[in-house]
């Protein structure tokens, strides 16, 4: 089987700091996998190089057997690798109902799925249980729900590839249950990354594991290896979990 | 748009429209003339609100395209002898065009910088027109004469001078491109308007090219301005230069502000209640314009959304 997705050497600098440097990562279709490491390890810069919210300085990304490395953003989502973001950037003054129609008719327009923007916006909302808050505008929802709609709102982009950043930041115990049903309900139909503090939610979702430290990556397996991996508690599990 | 009924929402401006008809009957002949001139207008002030109150791009240049549309129209009839409807077309082809210059120039920016060059690209407008003063009659400006603003269509011949006539089409211009409003604020690209306005960064991790959606909305709103423009060289016969300049990039914005930025109806109650303000007082006092700033402070306090985005936000949320 080939990769759905390949980095080759990809970096990113800020200034005189190496966010990422030179990662090789190779993801396979069908699977979840997470990233985990300590906080400035340079994972969300690393997604967000993948989703094109960044340019790499140098390296290449490769979706699908296409490079596309220098492709904006917005043409990515339309290939279907999809991007939740970290702090939460619902669209506060529009109802839940509009933040989802506008991925829903996105992918209407592109020919990726066919019927009407009120049948497919309603179907994303009910897939994360907020149709009876459809005309609620989604500054009003509580957090946990706006985070729920986030991730309607990338169902709603009908993904290939669905990146999502701390998911479960914020959320209370008896949400994050119904959230690993949900993540593992959308990995039926596609690719998922997530990167995610939350070692209980990692180790019950993930098929695999990716640990980042100071940019590059330091380990890569099943959670079972990983836990057992000892540079990995050095670096990151023994500094928060000691 | 919340509880948005269609039905609802179509009957509100479809009732806008038969009142404004049923004025033409009604008004004494000086409020007639004065009420044609702000429907005139408030096509400006609908194109500006389009671009400004759901697109979130805020232009200090748009005089331009209102000047666009009306030298477009006025200089072919003034100077080419072209019948009116061909005018009235010229007009809008020429804003569209410069709008689609000005945009790919201007949408490099974006902000306060946005603001700035449009309104460079304004004054640049305006200083052409002086320079070009053999042809566009420079700060004097052109009188197009009576005998070029007769229209004729099949056998009836319609005199643009004729108050009821010029009431009438200053009227259907204004329905059209009000229902036209309507119809893409609740469009698909409507939505995307008011996405890029809320959050453009995520808007793009949608799917969406940004810039080409920018990109439409200022060609739409620089063809319905010039539309207002060409509208109002031929219906009141006067091209002028003061049409381009700076107070006439602000004056659309401040009907939009007062009026209700993002609301259908907004631009004309602004326009309206501008104009009115501005005559009242004018004529009791020379210091009128401190009046009318008086009241720009009042409704600001008391409105701060508009008049019908304050409605919007109280009591009539279904208000598109």
């Amino acid at each position: 089987m080939k990769p759905l997705l390949t980095t080759k050497g990809l970096s990113r600098n800020f200034g005189g700091l190496r966010a990422v440097d030179g990662v090789d990562f190779a993801l396979m279709p069908g699977e979840i996998r997470a990233i985990i490491g300590p906080n400035g390890a340079g994972k969300t810069t690393f997604v967000s190089l993948l989703s094109g919210r960044i340019r790499p300085s140098s390296g290449m990304v490769v979706f699908d057997g296409a490079d596309i490395t220098a492709m904006p953003a917005y043409k990515r989502v339309r290939l279907g690798v999809a991007y939740t973001f970290q702090i939460t950037s619902v669209f506060a003054n529009l109802t839940a109902f509009d933040n989802v129609a506008l991925p829903v008719q996105r992918t209407l327009t592109d020919g990726r799925t066919k019927g009407q923007v009120r049948s497919g916006v309603m179907a994303a909302l009910e897939r994360t249980g907020l149709a009876d808050r459809a005309g609620t505008l989604a500054g009003q929802l509580s957090y946990g729900h706006q985070r729920l709609l986030e991730v309607a709102m990338g169902l709603a982009l009908k993904p290939r590839l669905l990146i999502l950043d701390e998911p479960t930041q914020g959320l209370a115990d008896s949400e994050i249950d119904n959230f690993i049903t949900l993540v593992r309900e959308i990995a039926r139909n596609a690719t998922v990354l997530l990167i995610e503090h939350n070692m209980p939610v990692v180790m019950q979702l993930a098929d695999r594991i990716t640990v980042f430290n100071s940019g590059k990556i330091l380990a890569e397996g099943t959670p079972g290896e990983i836990r057992a991996n000892t540079q990995v508690q050095d670096a990151y599990l023994g500094a928060t979990h000691g | 748009m919340r509880d948005a009924s269609p039905a609802k929402i179509y009957a509100l401006h479809i009732g806008v429209i038969a009142l404004l008809f049923a004025l033409n009957f009604i008004l004494p002949d000086y409020h007639q003339g004065l009420f044609a001139r702000i429907m005139a207008l408030a096509v400006f002030a609908m194109g500006y609100n389009l671009l400004f109150g759901y697109g979130g791009l805020l232009s200090l240049g748009h005089a331009m395209f209102f000047s666009a549309g009306l030298y477009g129209a006025g200089l072919t009839v003034y100077h080419l002898g072209w019948g009116v409807p061909e005018a009235f077309v010229v007009g809008i082809a020429c804003g569209a065009l410069l709008a689609l210059v000005i945009g790919l120039l201007a949408l490099r920016t974006s902000g306060v910088a946005f603001m700035i060059v449009t309104m460079m690209f304004a004054q640049v407008f305006y200083l052409l027109i002086l320079y070009f003063a053999a042809w566009t009659g420079g700060d004097q400006g052109l009188v197009i004469q009576q005998a070029s603003r007769v229209v004729a269509i099949g056998g009836a011949s319609f005199d643009l001078t004729d108050p009821t006539v010029r009431y009438m089409i200053a009227l259907a211009l204004f329905s059209i491109i009000l229902l036209v409003t309507l119809a893409t604020v609740r469009s698909r690209f409507g939505r995307v308007l008011v996405a890029i306005r809320e959050n453009e960064e995520r808007t793009k991790m949608l799917g969406y090219d940004t810039v080409a959606n920018k990109l439409a909305a200022v060609v739409a709103s620089g063809a319905i301005c010039a539309a207002s423009g060409a509208a109002y060289a031929l219906l009141f016969g006067y091209v002028g230069s003061s049409f381009a300049s700076i107070q006439y990039s602000i004056l659309p914005l401040l009907w939009v502000l007062l009026g209700g930025a993002a609301t259908t109806l907004g631009p004309l109650i602004g326009t309206l209640f501008m104009y009115y303000v501005t005559d009242i007082t004018s004529g009791f006092t020379s210091a009128y314009l401190l009046i009318v700033g008086v009241a720009l402070i009042l409704l600001v306090l008391f409105f701060p959304k508009g008049v019908l985005g304050s409605i919007r936000e109280r009591w009539l949320g279904w208000l598109p």
